[in-house]
């Protein structure tokens, strides 16, 4: 017999995720489990063209990872006494899912969920939370994940050492938390997939491709999270706030690499099935009473994505629900995000003390400046929005954005 | 797993705070340190005497110099602490959180190194 490739790739790339998972439950150790799990793929490889891809592949290779984990703690003495060998051989053959079990288990008995939650946890530095995520639970290579954030290779890959060594050193548990730490945990995940997103979106046209791909992986993980955790608003609001920006992905940067603003976008060049698919989750997400900042955010995102112009959008609509945002998750940003919404609904010369205000908390960020300036040229204060733009200029961080704004202060005149 | 749960505190807060409030919290950390010898996490435990009375020693090429106060001036200051046995750190900080202490101070939870050798 001989089975297609694409048959096998296709049986790794569904199970692969959650038999990483299974091990690093069973062995209790991430790097072990990966070069296991390594070991298992290779064998299936071999086999798996002749024998063919097994009914309950998932099982298979567990076991097939078991017993090569087993087999190194027999011949590495170190390995073994630092593993107490006895001890975890028991516990390595006793914790193995039933293999005549059909169906996969889903839900809070998925290794994956499992995985997100200690990949997660609290007690690990942020940075390495998301680290950690993308490597285990998205597959990412450490290098991979190295230029996705313009970090030397040697430190994210010690940014994992660290994290790893952490939870096993302090004893992170490798669970789902329970009710009601639940919801709390939960924010924290969906919190480091907003942050591989921003990441990732914050990436233009002559950024490595693999920062673009970040995006790809946040709405894959989150999609991953709603899976496994179905029907809990945030989530559903985190993933369709995801998919409604990333639809304006092809139509944020333009042929030479510049940015392209909201209002300036030519929307058909907007992902209209990626849309749809996020406007059907907004109405779910908002279903919560206080409703989450991400089913607000997604709102807010649903009605930009249902404007056919600039100037055709429900801007009394979004104002409010930037008030409701500044209520439930209250920041300068959102002030100033609110500002602007108001200044396209009633006008800039009513914006403007509203950004003024913000001067003080957000006086070194170019965003405010920008604002600033971009109200006071469309109430024809051209001298001081000349002031404003140049204020941004020298507070700006990246070139796209650099360029952007020396456009806007070159067509004041 | 043993952890140290390590209270720091503002000192002059809780100079600040009246006898009513200082004995509401006397009596909280009672009842806490109770429910913990209860449900068999208590090892051991302490409440501290003010930096005021703390004194450092250190001893350099053989010298040993002694100095009045505590090692270093903090924002908060070492107050007590408890050693828990718990199962694994989301035992630990869940105990942590559960300490008076914890709504005005801060609590560090750290892990102590495992040590096969030392007979219990």
């Amino acid at each position: 017999m001989s089975v297609p490739a694409a048959a096998i790739e296709e049986a790794f790339r569904r199970e692969g995720g959650r038999v990483l998972a299974t091990l690093i439950r069973v062995l209790r150790d991430f790097d072990l489990a990966e070069e296991v799990a390594q070991d298992a793929f290779a064998t299936a490889m071999e086999q798996w063209p002749r024998d063919g891809v097994p009914d309950n592949a998932h099982a298979w290779l567990v076991k097939t990872a078991r017993n090569k984990a087993i087999d190194r703690l027999r011949r590495d003495k170190r390995l073994a006494e630092k593993k107490g060998q006895i001890q975890l051989e028991a516990e390595i053959t006793a914790a193995l899912p039933d293999e005549t079990a059909d169906a996969a288990p889903a839900g809070l008995e998925d290794d994956r969920l499992r995985l997100v939650f200690t990949c997660c946890h609290p007690a690990l530095p942020l940075e390495a939370q998301v680290a950690l995520t993308l490597r285990t639970v998205a597959g990412l290579t450490t290098d991979e994940i190295a230029a996705a954030f313009l970090v030397p290779p040697p430190t994210m890959a010690q940014r994992l050492v660290r994290a790893k060594a952490k939870i096993r050193d302090a004893g992170i548990p490798y669970r789902v938390p329970s009710e009601p730490e639940l919801a709390e945990r939960l924010d924290a995940v969906l919190a480091v997939l907003y942050l591989v997103f921003t990441e990732g979106y914050a990436a233009t046209a002559g950024d490595v491709l693999v920062r673009r791909d970040l995006c790809a992986q946040a709405i894959r993980l989150a999609r991953l999270v709603n899976a496994l955790l179905p029907d809990r608003p945030e989530a559903l609001g985190l993933l369709a706030l995801l998919l409604l920006q990333d639809s304006r992905r092809d139509a944020r940067v333009d042929a030479q690499g510049d940015i392209v603003l909201l209002e300036d976008q030519d929307r058909s060049r907007w992902d209209r099935p990626q849309i749809s698919e996020g406007l059907s989750l907004v109405p779910h997400a908002l279903r919560a009473s206080p409703p989450g900042p991400y089913a607000v955010q997604a709102a807010i995102a649903a009605l930009h994505a249902q404007a056919p112009s600039s100037a055709a959008t429900d801007w009394p609509q979004i104002s409010a629900l930037y008030g409701v945002l500044a209520r439930i998750a209250p920041s300068p940003v959102v002030e100033l995000n609110r500002a602007v919404a108001v200044a396209m609904d009633e006008g800039p010369a009513v914006a403007l003390p509203m950004v003024d205000a913000l001067a003080e908390t957000l006086g070194e960020s170019h965003l405010l400046h920008a604002a600033r300036a971009d109200l006071l040229a469309r109430t024809d204060r051209r001298g001081e929005a000349r002031e404003a733009y140049e204020r941004a200029l020298s507070l700006v961080k990246n070139e796209p954005e650099r360029r952007l704004l020396a456009k806007k202060l070159a067509s004041l005149g | 797993m043993q952890y140290l749960l390590i209270i720091y505190a503002e000192e002059k807060k809780m100079a600040s705070m009246s006898e009513a409030e200082l004995g509401k919290i006397v009596t909280e950390f009672g009842a806490y340190s109770k429910s913990i010898v209860d449900s068999g996490n208590f090892v051991a435990g302490g409440r501290l005497q003010p930096t005021s009375n703390a004194t450092t020693v250190r001893v350099r090429e053989g010298k040993t110099l002694t100095t009045h106060g505590p090692f270093a001036e903090t924002r908060e200051q070492l107050g007590g602490y408890y050693l828990v046995e718990a199962r694994d750190l989301d035992e630990a900080l869940a105990l942590a959180a559960r300490i008076p202490g914890a709504r005005y101070g801060s609590i560090e939870v750290r892990p102590l190194h495992s040590m096969p050798q030392v007979a219990r």
